[in-house]
């Protein structure tokens, strides 16, 4: 074991892992992410805590996860290098770490232009996979990013995003291996609607042995109603949802779309369990968290093991 | 190039609220190129700023000169004979000439007329893109001639966001994914397998990030 994360042991022990997300409020509304976290507790090995998501200006991912921490959750500390330089990113790391938080999840952020702070700089004094690098570099050596010893260095567990569906395409697995390369342990995927194409996606991971060098967690978000698949199909950029899918969701009575939603939810990780290489699921039911056990429960995944 | 824009008329006719004379300055560099801030558009400019001042009922004395290079004090020394005529320099020139006009007269104020733009290349008629930042350490080697800290709107050094949508960037369809460029730049060069190789944190002391910047030539000076 690398780390003392939880979300580790689980995924060494070859148990399906199971995380869930928790997304910080727009105000220092300490309840909102405690019930918000509530709902999950139980049903998921870890909870990523998003890092002002869609750009927009949240509660802090490091604020929020201490609120975890104290309900005894296991948080996915999430970190964008759009909003800060390796000094604050990596004091944020150590403070983290000091607060028990000893995951993460290392992204470039979703440029201000989709938020509500457009006028904003955009930092990315690192990219990801140099934040990847560093994360790795302050665990394993217990060196800053500078060259400078740590004392007491964070042994953080290491994730990263993974988008099967963006373009190319075809540098999708190279572009999970240098992720590899750069130190990621484990990689939770863009949410996934057409299975088809991840299975490609998988087929080149598990040419290049990438499944036995990094813990793939398949995401899965459920969709609310037919409108909602047309947005994610026609406003997400990245995001491929078929025209079945989108069909299936309207062919149903408005009243009846959720349950279809999540229907369609436990079909693709019935189908998604079976790809070799699948080491667990991330469930992001966005302002739907409710939802989450009850998709755990039907998928099997209940109740979550002991480590 | 250093590529430019000009002002919205009315912004720099409130820059030169109250002066009765001006001298009106343009350049024979980047910004004649990028059709700024050369000759022609110092003519049409003081007839636009003419045009909005007769409108006002004032009057306004406007002296033209073109400079060779704006940005070089050789060239800004033939300002002299004018500047104690006039009431400010309007200049058409990028940053640096505005700069060196400002700092060779102290007492004579200077005001912008173009919104320097960034350092590009020609599309096509009429049309600048970005294609330099000025880091300080080129990587252009690395990367298949293709620079993504100018050209990715998050300048990642190591592929491609999951925002890539056939080929072009997630801020709009009207951008290119540079890591796109790239790749097809790459897999053209038989390079791909380059692709995997980390390019580390960059220093970024050799660019904005060290303070403001100098070039020493010893064998120059």
């Amino acid at each position: 074991m690398k780390t003392e994360s939880v979300l580790e042991k689980v995924l060494a022990s070859g148990e399906l892992a199971v995380t869930g997300e928790c997304g910080p409020p727009r105000g220092a509304l300490p309840d909102v992410v405690k019930e918000k976290a509530a709902l999950l507790k139980g049903y998921v090995d870890a909870v990523n805590v998003t890092d002002n998501q869609t750009a927009m200006v949240r509660m802090s991912s490091f604020a929020a996860s201490v609120f975890l921490r104290q309900m005894d959750l296991h948080p996915v500390f999430q970190m964008v290098t759009r909003d800060r330089n390796r000094l604050a990113m990596q004091g944020d790391i150590i403070g983290a770490y000091s607060h028990g938080i000893n995951t993460m999840l290392c992204l470039s952020g979703d440029h201000p232009k989709f938020g509500d702070h457009a006028m904003a700089a955009n930092v990315h004094d690192l990219d990801s996979m140099q934040l990847i690098q560093t994360v790795r570099g302050m665990r394993d050596k217990g060196l800053f990013q500078g060259g400078a010893e740590i004392k007491n260095p964070p042994k953080m567990f290491i994730g990263a995003a993974a988008n099967p569906f963006a373009d190319p395409f075809e540098l999708r697995v190279a572009r999970l291996a240098k992720k590899v390369k750069a130190g990621v342990d484990f990689v939770q995927t863009q949410c996934i609607y057409n299975i088809d194409k991840f299975e490609t996606w998988m087929q080149g991971i598990r040419d290049r042995g990438l499944h036995e060098q990094v813990y793939i967690m398949a995401g899965i978000t459920p969709m609310k109603s037919a409108g909602m698949a047309r947005y994610m199909k026609n406003k997400v950029p990245g995001m491929d949802v078929p025209d079945e899918l989108v069909k299936r969701m309207a062919g149903v009575p408005k009243d009846k779309q959720a349950q279809e939603g999540i229907d369609i939810c436990i079909e693709s990780i019935e189908r998604l369990r079976q790809i070799e290489g699948v080491s667990g699921f991330h469930i992001m039911a966005i302002e739907w968290e409710e939802k989450v056990p009850e998709i755990v429960k039907r998928a099997g995944l209940y109740p979550r093991p002991q480590v | 190039m250093i590529t430019a824009e000009r002002k919205p008329l009315d912004e720099i006719m409130e820059s030169i609220d109250g002066c009765g004379r001006i001298l009106l300055v343009g350049c024979n560099e980047c910004v004649t190129v990028c059709a700024a801030g050369g000759r022609k558009e110092v003519a049409l400019l003081a007839s636009a700023l003419q045009m909005a001042s007769m409108k006002k009922g004032r009057t306004l004395d406007i002296r033209e000169l073109t400079l060779e290079r704006q940005c070089d004090p050789e060239y800004v020394e033939e300002l002299t004979p004018h500047i104690d005529q006039v009431d400010a320099v309007v200049s058409m020139a990028c940053g640096c000439g505005v700069q060196e006009v400002a700092r060779r007269f102290k007492k004579t104020h200077v005001y912008p007329a173009l919104n320097t733009k960034f350092m590009g290349a020609s599309e096509g008629p009429g049309i600048w893109a970005e294609r330099c930042q000025g880091c300080g350490d080129c990587l252009l080697g690395l990367t298949g001639g293709i620079c993504p800290i100018a050209r990715c709107a998050k300048r990642l050094m190591n592929g491609p966001c999951g925002g890539s949508t056939n080929g072009k960037c997630e801020i709009s369809n009207d951008v290119d994914c540079a890591w796109h460029l790239i790749w097809e730049r790459m897999k053209e060069l038989g390079i791909e397998d380059r692709y995997e190789d980390v390019i580390a944190a960059k220093d970024w002391r050799t660019g904005r990030g060290g303070g403001p910047r100098k070039i020493l030539r010893e064998d120059l000076v």
